[in-house]
């Protein structure tokens, strides 16, 4: 609580950015300590790492500090006092956090930790919840980060004009310029980025025994991605990687997982039910979770490389017209 | 042995906080994020030996790359005179 | 046998968590930004090195010594580079060293 505070309190953007990191990193440890290792895992990756690059690419383009605001607003202050008491009040109804006798603990736990290993054959009981008790829900996580990335895209994006050769120049030059400064981080990130790629894939396939899945899976490789761009600037990630590849990859993960719950429907079941899947219905519960854990996988990948992608974009926008700008002041005769 | 251990690397992180809020340049605190960050990866390993949930060290090696991206991220959006080519490294030394 | 292990494993254990304790001791009494960095950085890898092959000699399941080993490798792999690029990136931005005691 103390790191939250702080957070509120400190008017440069820098630090609160440092601040969401350590307290990501102290959630994340609550949550070993409280033994869920899924979530810890998924904090840890998330909270700690991709929010706080996010927003760091974020704040370049828009000041290191906060505005002072003019006004103090009793209004809002109101408002949040009178919602937030609303919903403590709400939930004073509901059983104490861990009482033995509230129904999620006699009826809805001991059902999926008795039950999953027949139906399911899993063997972790969070990817067996959360892909397949849960899979609708699931479903509609997947559709807001795919919005999420659409609405980026269509707020954010750059029009490119098309590459002409003479560009290429200077990009090489560019790159040249920081071959030197920037030598040792380079090599470093050149061996450690294939490993981190194939970690993804592991923690992608591994999520039926272990703590892993698609979230988890997708970040990481997008982590990759991002470290790529950040070493060797954005035009050359955007020759690696083509933005039109990504979008129809980011589309493609969300198609995977509704056909899957179509294609249980034609075959006769409910939507998502994967019973129906294959021959018998174990071997159709692990194809079925396997199916949208890829899916899920593609998109949150995806859809984060093409939030930074865009956003570093627009600061490299930003930048030129800031230097053309100086160029244009030094010339001028004073 | 190892509760000491996690003890002692308790009290390590505690004092790079203590560094993190009191540094007097941006660097001190990067440094004592990174420190913090670290320490939090052997943190995660002895308490997933001391509960006997071997799973535990998957979450090590993610945080641990994720330190590692992070600082890099946070040192390259940071540079004052980024995109300034540097003079003093063209003098061969 | 028994006992030979947890002597065996309980030595580099103590002097890994000596070392990271000193480190943290050294980043808050060092008196410069570019001191501090060796402070963190050398015993930050070998205070992690030391736990990590204790922890190894602890473990029976040949997946987790394999995990170890990884995270050791990438631990050395990618301390001593954080420390090279924190201290390039001072360098450039102005984080001036103190040269002689004032």
């Amino acid at each position: 609580m103390l790191v939250a505070v702080a957070t509120i309190r400190m008017k440069d953007l820098f630090a609160t950015i440092m601040l969401v990191g350590i307290y990501g990193l102290l959630s994340a440890s609550f949550f070993v300590a409280m033994d869920a290792v899924d979530v810890a895992f998924t904090e840890a990756a998330v909270g700690a790492g991709i929010s706080t690059l996010l927003m760091l690419v974020a704040i370049t383009m828009t000041g290191r500090s906060e505005n002072t605001t003019r006004h103090k607003p009793l209004l809002a202050l109101v408002v949040v006092v009178i919602t937030g008491g609303l919903l403590i009040y709400g939930t004073l109804d509901m059983p104490y956090f861990g009482a033995k006798d509230a129904p999620i603990h006699t009826h809805v736990a001991p059902r999926y930790i008795n039950d999953s290993k027949q139906e399911i054959g899993v063997q972790n009981i969070v990817t067996s919840v959360l892909a397949s008790y849960r899979a609708f829900d699931t479903l509609g996580e997947v559709v807001v980060i795919f919005t999420a990335g659409i609405g980026v895209l269509a707020l954010l994006s750059v029009a490119h004009p098309a590459r002409q050769n003479e560009k290429s120049d200077k990009i090489e030059s560019y790159n040249d310029s920081m071959h030197k400064q920037h030598l040792v981080v380079r090599i470093v990130a050149k061996m450690l980025i294939p490993f981190i790629l194939l970690f993804a894939l592991y923690v992608q396939f591994h999520g039926d025994f272990g703590p892993g899945g698609g979230f988890q899976a997708g970040v990481i490789f997008a982590a990759a991605i991002i470290l790529y761009t950040m070493l060797f600037g954005i035009n050359t990630a955007r020759r690696v990687i083509n933005q039109s590849f990504i979008q129809l990859i980011a589309a493609t993960g969300v198609l995977l997982y509704a056909s899957v719950g179509v294609v249980s429907m034609l075959n006769g079941g409910n939507f998502l039910d994967y019973n129906v899947l294959s021959l018998n219905p174990i071997a159709g519960q692990h194809l079925g979770i396997l199916l949208i854990e890829l899916g899920v996988g593609c998109t949150v990948a995806s859809v984060m490389t093409i939030i930074f992608f865009n956003l570093a974009d627009r600061r490299e926008m930003q930048l030129s017209i800031k230097k053309h700008r100086k160029k244009d002041k030094d010339s001028t005769p004073c | 042995m190892l509760i000491a251990a996690t003890l002692a690397i308790f009290i390590a992180m505690l004092l790079a906080i203590i560094r993190g809020i009191a540094g007097p340049t941006l660097y001190d605190r990067i440094l004592a994020v990174n420190m913090f960050g670290t320490k939090t990866v052997l943190l995660i390993s002895l308490l997933g030996f001391l509960m006997g949930r071997p799973e535990f060290l998957d979450i090590a090696i993610v945080y641990a790359l994720i330190n590692f991206i992070s600082v890099i991220g946070i040192l390259r959006y940071s540079d004052k005179n980024e995109f300034k080519h540097h003079k003093e490294l063209d003098k061969e030394p | 046998m028994d006992i030979m292990v947890i002597i065996l494993s309980g030595i580099p254990l103590l002097i890994g968590s000596f070392l990271c304790i000193s480190g943290s001791i050294g980043i808050l009494r060092f008196p410069d930004f570019y001191t501090r960095i060796h402070a963190v950085g050398v015993t930050d890898t070998l205070g992690t090195g030391l736990i990590l092959l204790s922890l190894m000699l602890l473990s029976t399941d040949f997946l987790v010594i394999a995990k170890l080993v990884i995270i050791l490798l990438l631990t050395l792999l990618t301390s001593p580079t954080t420390s090279h690029v924190l201290a390039k990136a001072a360098m450039y931005n102005g984080v001036k060293p103190v040269l002689k005691q004032s």
